[in-house]
């Protein structure tokens, strides 16, 4: 059989996406606005102590930035597969569900609405402090993930907690727009701001919170790996085969909300790796199974953020660009020309 | 004893229908005592809205049944998990598999999922009992072949060898030739009708095959709306009319002699056909769809002469004769008239 081949073959990629990973993670860490000669970098994670303000910046600003970056690619990526999946449509991404609307409801409120009702906001950013941002997006993902868990529940078909979903968003977006409407300008741009997404904002005490809740949410994403298989033949199919695809859905949507809800509030709504990651793995492996695209949009999504990352830090520059942006002008073209190439959506998607 | 070893489904006193709010429902059918032998084929047959595949789906334990339960190897399905029902009976279902970067190995190897642990990975006697499956199904040198490749008959086949590697007693197919051409609807059949004989499952089907099914299928369920169904092997069913009664129609009539239905046209005038055999047959088919009422007695105003030798009729008619070449020309000359 040509399996062992194919598999041999999969082995090889995966292990040059490591590679990869291993370079852009090690740039990561030499570009900045900072210069630190790349010797001294090694140095520094050798533990040596080179410079203190050297140290500092690599040790707790590069390093936390590089490995959210690696966090959000993968987590991010993982979520878009599943909700593609799950769907069954290939423009599903993490956020579908009206997760990072959510988040930004919370966020939303915290900046905008403390003019409106300075008291109890007030009170409530002064007791959190650096923490505000991230309770108020934490509190708005989860009320839209529990309504959306709670729409899972009773109705049994995909498509239409597709729409729920997507309402939900447009919802939550309608009251960020009034409180927009009703909001001085500075509170609007610090907002604004925060869409903007960050990985720079991440503090090793923040990384002690996200790191385990993504990690966990990634552990379940992966325990899905066969009932996902088996939903690419329909749920009806699924079923047929012994898969529960209720249960599968709920572990779906939790996984998804602690991966992406938790990544929304610590950097911001990062959009595009999400939806972009799983088709740039199905044109590079050529396949849908989930065995091999699971750790493959994890490779590829934390490969793509540390990349854009240094994009975003225009070397030699002090400005650094909004994420956000950059991913989707640096993957905007990756993903096009990825599609033109394969044709891969039609292939994987029908139609 | 050995009689009931031999029953793979067995339902009991089964009523089928939905639920509708909390206290009403709506029943399709009740008291449904059917059985299938181990190594039997059966065709479930009946016009649309009859409830067939409201039977199906409560048999496979999809949708609950208003009383009564379906066993399959004494087992109670509605007892039973997804994963316990998933190994005492497989489905292959009408919709067309449509993904792409999907290998047809792959698929198949779906219908493991019920043996393998939470990763799903295959050992040696799975991936032995896929390659038997692909190669049941005459498939084996596409294994590595994308399901996006194959036509539509060949997808169908993937999808019965999928059922095949779950091993189940029990094989159940919801219209499993609907968007097939009559080769591969043939096929299907064949190959249905052979693997329950090899393998001694039993094998239900729902379809709009009559034809076919009457050919293949070595027991056929009859269901008509709110009447019991009749069981029976096919040719019982046809000589004792049941078929006849339940397809019963204005438009159309059965034929016991060939087992095939003949549409009814209204027959305006008498033409005499002379002569016989093929030509003879497809003349008269063609002359009844134009309205006309074949007979072989003498009629005065109209008359074909076959000339089988030369594929010549010739068209007599008001003392004028045609000669035709084809029965084309033929239907035109007559609609001159």
């Amino acid at each position: 059989m040509t399996g062992t081949e194919k598999t041999s073959q999969v082995s090889m990629l995966m292990g040059l996406l490591l590679i990869l990973i291993v370079a852009v993670f090690l740039m990561d860490l030499i570009f900045g606005s900072v210069k630190i000669p790349f010797e001294k970098v090694f140095a520094i994670l050798a533990g040596g102590e080179v410079k203190s303000s050297w140290n500092y910046i690599v040790l707790n600003f590069r390093l936390p930035k590089a490995l959210t970056a690696i966090f959000v690619g993968a987590g991010l990526s993982v979520t878009g597969l599943m909700m593609q999946t799950l769907f069954r449509n290939p423009l599903a991404g993490p956020f579908v569900l009206g997760i990072s609307s959510g988040a930004s409801l919370g966020v939303a409120l915290m900046v905008m609405a403390s003019a409106l009702l300075p008291g109890v906001f007030g009170m409530i950013s002064a007791l959190l402090g650096s923490w505000g941002l991230v309770v108020a997006a934490v509190a708005g993902a989860s009320l839209v993930f529990l309504l959306v868990a709670l729409a899972s529940l009773r109705i049994s078909d995909s498509v239409s907690l597709l729409i729920i979903g997507i309402m939900f968003g447009s919802i939550t977006g309608a009251v960020v727009n009034i409180l927009q409407y009703f909001s001085d300008p500075e509170q609007i741009q610090s907002f604004i701001v925060w869409t903007f997404g960050s990985l720079a904002g991440v503090t090793w005490n923040e990384m002690q919170v996200m790191g385990p809740i993504v990690f966990s949410g990634l552990i379940l994403a992966f325990l899905l790996i066969k009932p996902l298989d088996a939903l690419l033949l329909g749920e009806n199919y699924a079923r047929g085969v012994g898969i529960s695809v209720n249960r599968t859905r709920i572990f779906v949507i939790i996984s998804t909300a602690l991966i992406a809800g938790t990544l929304t509030a610590f950097t911001g709504p990062i959009a595009f790796v999400g939806v972009a990651v799983p088709h740039i793995a199905r044109a590079i492996f050529r396949t849908a199974s989930h065995k091999v695209l699971m750790p493959a949009v994890v490779f590829i999504g934390a490969a793509i953020m540390l990349i854009c990352d240094i994009f975003s830090q225009l070397p030699g520059n002090q400005n650094t660009l909004p994420i956000n942006s950059v991913t989707a002008l640096f993957g905007g073209p990756v993903v096009i020309w990825v599609i033109m190439r394969s044709r891969n959506v039609k292939a994987s998607f029908g139609g | 004893m050995d009689n009931v070893n031999q029953n793979i489904l067995v339902t009991q006193d089964l009523s089928i229908g939905y639920k509708q709010g909390k206290n009403e429902q709506l029943c399709l059918l009740s008291d449904i005592n059917l059985t299938i032998r181990r190594g039997e084929m059966v065709c479930l047959l009946g016009p649309n809205g009859a409830g067939k595949s409201t039977l199906m789906r409560t048999i496979a334990g999809i949708q609950a049944p208003l009383e009564g339960c379906t066993l399959v190897e004494g087992i109670p399905i509605r007892e039973r998990n997804f994963k316990e029902v998933a190994q005492l009976l497989s489905i292959v279902l009408t919709e067309r598999i449509n993904v792409g970067n999907l290998t047809v190995y792959h698929i198949v190897s779906l219908g493991r999922h019920p043996y393998t642990s939470w990763m799903g990975r295959l050992s040696q006697a799975d991936n032995d009992k896929i390659k038997w499956a692909l190669e049941q199904v005459g498939l084996l040198h596409y294994a590595n072949h994308y399901i996006n490749q194959l036509s539509d008959g060949e997808r169908q086949r993937v999808m019965i060898a999928k059922a095949l590697a779950q091993d189940t007693p029990l094989i159940m197919l919801d219209e499993p030739t609907a968007h097939l051409d009559l080769p591969n609807r043939v096929e299907i059949m064949r190959l249905l009708h052979r693997l329950a004989r090899e393998t001694n499952k039993a094998i239900l089907l729902s379809t709009h095959e009559l034809d076919l099914a009457l050919q293949a299928a070595d027991l056929i369920w009859l269901m008509a709306r709110s009447k019991p169904v009749k069981v029976g092997a096919p040719e019982d069913l046809v000589l004792n009319g049941s078929i006849e009664d339940t397809f019963h129609n204005k438009s159309f009539n059965f034929d016991r002699k060939t087992g095939n239905f003949i549409m009814n046209y209204q027959k305006k005038e008498s033409i005499q056909v002379v002569g016989n055999d093929v030509m003879g047959f497809w003349t008269q088919r063609a002359l009844s769809r134009e309205g006309y009422q074949v007979t072989c007695e003498e009629v005065e105003a109209c008359k074909v002469n076959l000339n089988e030798k030369e594929m010549v009729w010739e068209l007599s008619t008001n003392g004028n004769t045609y000669k035709c070449k084809s029965i084309e020309e033929l239907l035109t000359c007559l609609k001159k008239q």
